[in-house]
């Protein structure tokens, strides 16, 4: 544990800030505003290159051109590849190359400090069952790091997908076994090899290796709850179950900042001190959450997650965001020089923290006790995941029980429902594996995750 | 024997509701034994229950994971119908096509939809993601579906569905089926400007789409 009570956790300060190369710092006394954007409806037919590089250095530049005008210096810009931009990993090179050219032109024109995260796509994620470690993705996806890193990324990120073969199928039918087989045996797994493998690319080209995000598990879990299909107790239980397998990427060489739809960020934050960024009201863009004022109590960047090019009144949505963004880093920068963070930190923590199951387990000392189990837990993935979700269940439950949350009747049914499974699972890997091996044959490829 | 007739179905229903698989396959099995007729079985028994999932889940008292075990009940129960059912108006209520468009991984939204339509009785072939517009019009000649969905979820892979929509015109057989488009990035407007015959925000939503069109 790198942090001694959830109380020395805020935003703007990591343990262990992170320095790209042009010199911005994470983490430092200081929140960064990260924007992503995504392009209008188009395809990224070959022949549409030239149009797609315009496109996206004329947003790099309305971005860059909003930070001057509010007299922002530092920003990150992140580009999420879609898939034919991993795929084609010269076509996502070269737009690296376009938007940090645009970016270099802001520092010697302004002096304006930005950094490039590259978020490369999971394209193993195309086949079903996926295969993680053989086969042209993973080369390709590999390849395609190099490239950016050649290129002018300063961060390398993804969101990994191992395990996803089965987390998708569990969380239609709220399988929490199959949840744990996905967040506490496969994914670890796969997190290992490929963050091996990414750290390795980073120190070649001396950038660095940022994050991973759980994204496609935990977050998945969270818009299924958004729209009624699941329930929110369950969203809450994965998000902390989550957490074990997002570390994995910090324990092999990542050193953030950690990607922003990591909801789970705050956790690995307590353990590691690595800078995080973290989203919230202002990626209501992307997605709902209730999670707005909470996500940003210990974050390090600030994000809107993505939003599609497309004309508002005042300007088109980068930019736009661009400048709340800014506002929002402002107000808790301010926060920090006049020694009133914390002030702000508990207003952000206490205005959403029971709102929601899901805002009461973001609560930093929710996060920082998480944190605690996880390491207490020992190096087993399994042990940790099975720990930490057995610790969220108690949350909601006493929160529940001392009235401080309400559940509806069905949410309750299911609270004591997730208690009952996880109060009787094995405690060891091995015999849980056995006892789910047949239920998933068929789903995943043992051999990609080095199982038997 | 009405009386005993009623009561099996009711409880046949009754267990369907609670998803309780081996329940409902044993009612199905004894409202035979009783000579039910199987189409009244399916009507009174099946399709009654599910009418009543449907409802609860509107209502927000189920989620997904209740209204899929609550399917796998009913599917339990129509398999001992079937063989019976040959002939009959109650076999299926049709089948539907559902792929996600080229260039697009995002699957579980269209797993959802495909999940919901069979528990409404519907055969559904999903084709999976990352899909072309030959497969798309390979799947509507071999499978003759009475509806195509796609699915998108990226701003950059939504006009494909128009792709595939002048491919299944250019092979004359757009008016063979049915297409229904949903996804995150996705609208009416959208839906009307490809030549889509209708769009749906939701799963469930998507279930009453096809009920519509199909009934037309």
């Amino acid at each position: 544990m790198l942090y001694s009570s959830a109380h020395e956790m805020i935003f703007g300060f990591a343990k262990k800030p992170v320095t790209v190369a042009n010199g911005l710092t994470f983490g430092k006394g200081k929140v960064v505003p990260e924007v992503n954007f995504t392009l209008p409806p188009m395809d990224l037919a070959h022949e549409n290159v030239p149009e797609i590089r315009e496109r996206f250095k004329d947003i790099a530049h309305r971005i860059m051109e909003r930070c001057v005008e509010l007299q922002q210096e530092e920003v990150v810009i992140e580009f999420e590849h879609l898939f034919d931009m991993t795929e084609r990993p010269d076509f996502g090179a070269q737009l690296t190359k376009d938007l940090k050219e645009v970016i270099e032109k802001y520092r010697q024109s302004h002096g304006t400090k930005a950094a490039l995260r590259v978020t490369v796509a999971d394209i193993r994620d195309r086949t079903r069952p996926p295969r993680m470690r053989s086969g042209k993705e993973i080369e390709t996806m590999l390849r395609s790091f190099e490239l950016c890193a050649d290129a002018g990324a300063d961060i390398l990120s993804i969101e990994s997908t191992g395990g996803k073969e089965i987390s998708d199928n569990a969380l239609m039918i709220g399988d929490v076994e199959g949840l744990l087989f996905a967040l506490g045996v496969l994914g670890p797994r796969d997190m290992d090899f490929l963050w091996r493998e990414i750290v390795s690319i980073a120190r070649r080209y001396d950038v660095v290796p940022g994050g991973d995000t759980a994204c496609g598990f935990a977050n998945t879990a969270m818009q299924l709850a958004h729209q009624g299909l699941l329930p929110k107790v369950l969203a809450a239980v994965v998000r902390l179950m989550s957490a074990p397998r997002s570390l994995a990427a910090v324990e092999v060489g990542a050193v953030g900042p950690l990607k922003d739809c990591g909801y789970e960020n705050p956790v690995i934050k307590a353990i590691t001190g690595v800078p995080i960024s973290m989203e919230g009201k202002t990626s209501a863009c992307a997605h709902s959450s209730p999670l707005g004022n909470i996500a940003a109590a210990v974050c390090d960047l600030w994000s809107n997650e993505s939003v599609q090019d497309v004309k508002l009144l005042s300007g088109n949505t980068p930019e736009v965001f661009t400048e709340m963004l800014i506002y929002d880093c402002r107000l808790m920068n301010t926060a920090i020089e006049e020694g009133r963070a914390e002030i702000l930190r508990d207003l952000m923590v206490d205005s959403d923290r029971f709102l929601d199951p899901q805002a009461l387990i973001l609560d930093p000392k929710v996060m920082y006790e998480a944190a605690r189990v996880i390491v207490n837990a020992g190096e087993d993935k399994f042990k940790q995941a099975v720990a930490v979700s057995r610790y969220a269940h108690g949350v909601v439950k006493e929160a529940e029980a001392t009235n401080k949350i309400r559940l509806r009747g069905v949410e309750a049914k299911w609270l004591e429902k997730i208690g009952k499974i996880l109060e009787h699972l094995p405690e060891e890997e091995e015999e849980f594996y056995a006892s789910v091996k047949a239920r998933y044959e068929g789903h995943f490829i043992p051999e990609e995750y080095g199982l038997n | 024997m009405e009386v005993i007739e009623v009561g099996t179905l009711e409880k046949l229903r009754d267990a369907l509701i609670e998803g309780k698989v081996e329940e409902v396959k044993h009612y199905t099995q004894q409202a035979l034994d009783e000579n039910t007729p199987a189409k009244t079985i399916l009507d009174q028994g099946l399709i009654a229950g599910m009418d009543v999932v449907g409802v609860r889940f509107k209502e927000g008292e189920y989620f997904l994971p209740e209204v899929l075990l609550c399917a796998k009940a009913m599917h339990a129960g129509l398999d001992l119908l079937k063989p019976l059912l040959v002939g009959e108006s109650g076999q299926s209520a049709g089948t539907v096509v559902l792929g996600t468009v080229k260039g697009d991984l995002h699957d579980i939204g269209k797993r959802i939809v495909k999940a919901m339509l069979e528990g409404a009785g519907y055969e559904v072939i999903d084709i999976g993601v990352d899909v072309d517009a030959e497969k798309f019009v390979e799947s509507v000649r071999k499978h003759k579906p009475l509806v195509l969905g796609m699915s998108a979820l990226l701003t950059t892979t939504m006009r494909y569905m128009k792709t595939v929509i002048d491919a299944l015109q250019n092979e004359g057989i757009r008016d063979k089926v049915k297409i229904i488009v949903g996804g995150a990035p996705v609208n009416e407007e959208f839906a009307k400007s490809v030549g889509a015959d209708g769009y749906a925000p939701n799963a469930s939503e998507a279930v009453d789409l096809v009920k519509r069109l199909t009934a037309a």
